[in-house]
């Protein structure tokens, strides 16, 4: 019955895929929600129910490592996700003062997504720390950042 | 003749723009029908000089550096290729003093080749301290690592060959070797560089953990901020399978030794180790009680080793050259060096590996060559977000586990980040609350509840609210955490909020002769 309604969801087929691959790992529950949010790009929580499912494990648990997680969402993330670092060596190097400007040039806060589609996140340390302040935009790293930099790069996001 | 040039493949080179300038030399080269070779090396860890580009001269390799794409048509004219004189010139790369005068052990490898080539590695005297340890018992290697001196380098500075002989000595099978990879601290990035810039030899230093405790199956937690690690070291364990260092019947030995990386999921209290052999399990990271010690119940209930990269990444140097080699390096009780990690608002910011022992001055100005903004460096902040906050008066104390617990600090992962004097302290101590509250696990209440508690009486106290009676609560509410937390998150995060105000009680709006007064720092563990 719970496998049913994640079987006509529209990522069945990255799910299943994820199952195959990860669901008899010991302890695969993680490289399977990875691989479920590489595909989709997030992990829809309809999908939970198969998830438990296969992994033999309550709705709960699975929900439990979801929401534990600060990487793992339950909704799309945006087209372009900007990870900005407001650890100490970053802070140490203007990261506060770069925060806000980021969060006005995006008019978006940490955590939402601004009109065109550009989410912001806070990230504490990208092992960047000796080129600081530095951010991370869709897996990419980036040091040194400046306000201008930083307006620079969004603007290449924005033209692509 | 091809002229071999050197641009670095590390992430930190690569954010200020080493992909870009690789791409425009090899260019520049083709349209001047130019036969160069570029090689993607890993970093040499003089990261302010990033992107350095080399060239390999017949008298040796010149450096070039910080490189921009736009430099690239200049370097050419002034014939780089054969060490022209440039104005990103910096001569002979191992004349740079930065990096003469380390003591490269751990870190011996790094920047000089192709860190993903497994021929350049065993070239480079990779593999020996395998072949050795192959001809050895478990208990002899085990014994080896003792007689070393190596303690944990993740930060709990734990002898690991005692670790490492309770294992070999428990009784559960299977039993697993684990490695922690899950570098978070602010101002640490030794880790990603080894990953990264020489992954072979954290393979070869597992595989002989695995040789002496009995293990045939290791895993690499690596935290998700680090893909381009991730993407190295997965072609690292890829070629190594396929030379037979790891899998089934290592180099015909007869052992077996399968390795495997898994991703973190921006979890900080991962990097904790309970709650990364949890999260390993596929679980939430809630942090374990203790005992039952992992090195008898760990990773599914059974006998784990679990050390940091830069621990691992230490053992084969120590079975090549033997335990009396590592051991002559460092003091006290402090055996070997630590790849110190130079960041923040610091000039000269990078990777130094010395033994222990040297001050932390001689780091900030004779390494770093004081602040980035030439602004005077007013408190250091040394191993990560749970390290105490250091004023200028306690700079001349010698970077060894001992003496840093003795002023209430603690080395941890070797980071040391600089502050110059526009920093304000109370924000950084409420920071420290702010980052325990935003990342505790929930399972003990005096993390969970303490640090947001904390970060509101901060508030107060940065208000002006009932200031001395706020700070004495303060106080109180750091006592509870150090004394009543399960794990180090909430039972150190005290420790950068005291020293802010014992060290810089005028960010406080305090007298500054209470400087010094608090109590509550130099009693607690070390």
């Amino acid at each position: 019955m719970s496998g049913s309604s994640a079987r006509g969801a529209p990522h069945r087929a990255a799910v299943e895929d994820a199952i195959a691959l990860h669901a008899g790992r010991p302890g695969g529950l993680m490289p399977l929600l990875h691989a479920i949010q590489e595909q989709v790009g997030f992990i829809p929580p309809e999908v939970l129910p198969r998830i438990a499912e296969a992994l033999n494990i309550s709705r709960a648990e699975v929900h439990g490592v979801i929401t534990f997680y600060h990487d793992f969402r339950t909704s799309p993330a945006g087209r372009h996700v900007v990870k900005l670092c407001r650890a100490e060596a970053c802070q140490s190097m203007g990261a506060e003062a770069l925060a806000q400007h980021a969060q006005a040039r995006l008019g978006a806060q940490f955590h939402h997504t601004s009109a065109n589609g550009i989410r912001l996140e806070p990230v504490y340390c990208l092992g960047d720390c000796a080129c600081s302040p530095a951010m991370m935009i869709d897996g990419r790293l980036y040091g040194r950042v400046t306000p201008e930099r930083f307006d620079r790069l969004i603007k290449m996001l924005e033209q692509a | 003749m091809s002229v071999t040039v050197y641009v670095p493949r590390d992430a930190a080179a690569l954010s200020v723009g080493a992909q870009e300038v690789a791409q425009e030399i090899a260019r520049a080269a083709a349209a001047r029908n130019t036969d160069i070779r570029v090689v993607r090396n890993g970093s040499r860890g003089l990261l302010w000089l990033e992107p350095l580009v080399e060239v390999d001269t017949p008298a040796g390799r010149i450096a070039y550096g910080p490189v921009a794409p736009e430099d690239v048509p200049g370097l050419f004219q002034t014939n780089f290729l054969s060490g022209g004189a440039h104005g990103r010139l910096l001569g002979f790369t191992e004349n740079i003093p930065y990096l003469k005068r380390q003591e490269r052990l751990t870190f011996a490898r790094m920047g000089l080749t192709d860190p993903l080539s497994i021929v350049e590695y065993a070239a480079h005297g990779g593999w020996r301290g395998l072949r050795n340890a192959l001809a050895l018992s478990g208990g002899e290697i085990v014994e080896t690592v003792v007689q070393s001196g190596l303690r944990g380098r993740g930060g709990a500075a734990f002898p690991a060959g005692i670790k490492w002989r309770t294992v070999l000595n428990a009784t559960g099978q299977p039993k697993y070797v684990v490695c922690n990879a899950d570098e978070g601290d602010s101002g640490t990035f030794s880790d990603r560089m080894i990953m990264e810039g020489d992954p072979f030899v954290l393979i070869e230093g597992m595989t002989i953990s695995a040789l002496a405790v009995g293990a045939n199956q290791g895993y690499v937690y690596l935290r998700s901020e680090y893909p381009d690690a991730e993407r190295a070291f997965e072609a690292a364990l890829a070629t190594a399978s396929q030379a037979d260092y790891l899998g089934e019947n290592i180099l015909g030995s007869g052992h077996s030794f399968h390795l495997e990386l898994r991703r973190g999921a921006g979890a900080y209290i991962c990097g904790e180790e309970t709650a990364m052999l949890e999260s390993l399990e596929g679980k939430r990271g809630m942090v374990r009680f203790k005992p039952p010690l992992p090195a008898i119940e760990g990773l599914f209930g059974k006998p784990t080793v679990i050390n940091n990269v830069i621990t691992f990444a230490s053992v084969p140097i120590i079975l090549d050259k033997g335990a009396q080699f590592y051991a002559d390096y460092g003091m006290g009780r402090s055996r070997g060096t630590l790849p110190f990690q130079l960041a923040g608002n610091i000039k000269h910011g990078g990777l130094v590996e010395k033994a222990f022992g040297i001050t932390l001055r001689e780091l900030l100005y004779d390494y770093g060559g004081g602040s980035a903004s030439g602004r005077p460096i007013r408190a250091v902040q040394v191993g990560g977000p749970l390290g105490a906050y250091l004023p200028e008066s306690q700079f001349d104390t010698p970077l060894d586990y001992e003496a840093f617990a003795a002023i209430g600090g603690m080395l941890g992962h070797g980071g040391v980040v600089a502050f110059d004097d526009t920093v304000d302290m109370a924000h950084m101590a409420r920071y420290a609350m702010e980052f325990c509250a935003i990342e505790s696990c929930g399972k003990c209440t005096p993390c969970r509840i303490g640090s947001a508690r904390g970060v509101e009486v901060i508030d107060r106290v940065q208000r002006g609210e009932r200031r001395e009676a706020n700070v004495e609560l303060l106080r109180d509410l750091c006592d509870t955490m150090l004394h009543g937390s399960l794990c180090a998150l909430g039972g150190m995060a005290p420790y950068p909020v005291l020293s802010a105000l014992n060290h810089f009680p005028e960010d406080f709006g305090l007298s500054p002769a209470s400087r010094g007064a608090g109590r509550g720092m130099t009693q607690v563990k070390g």
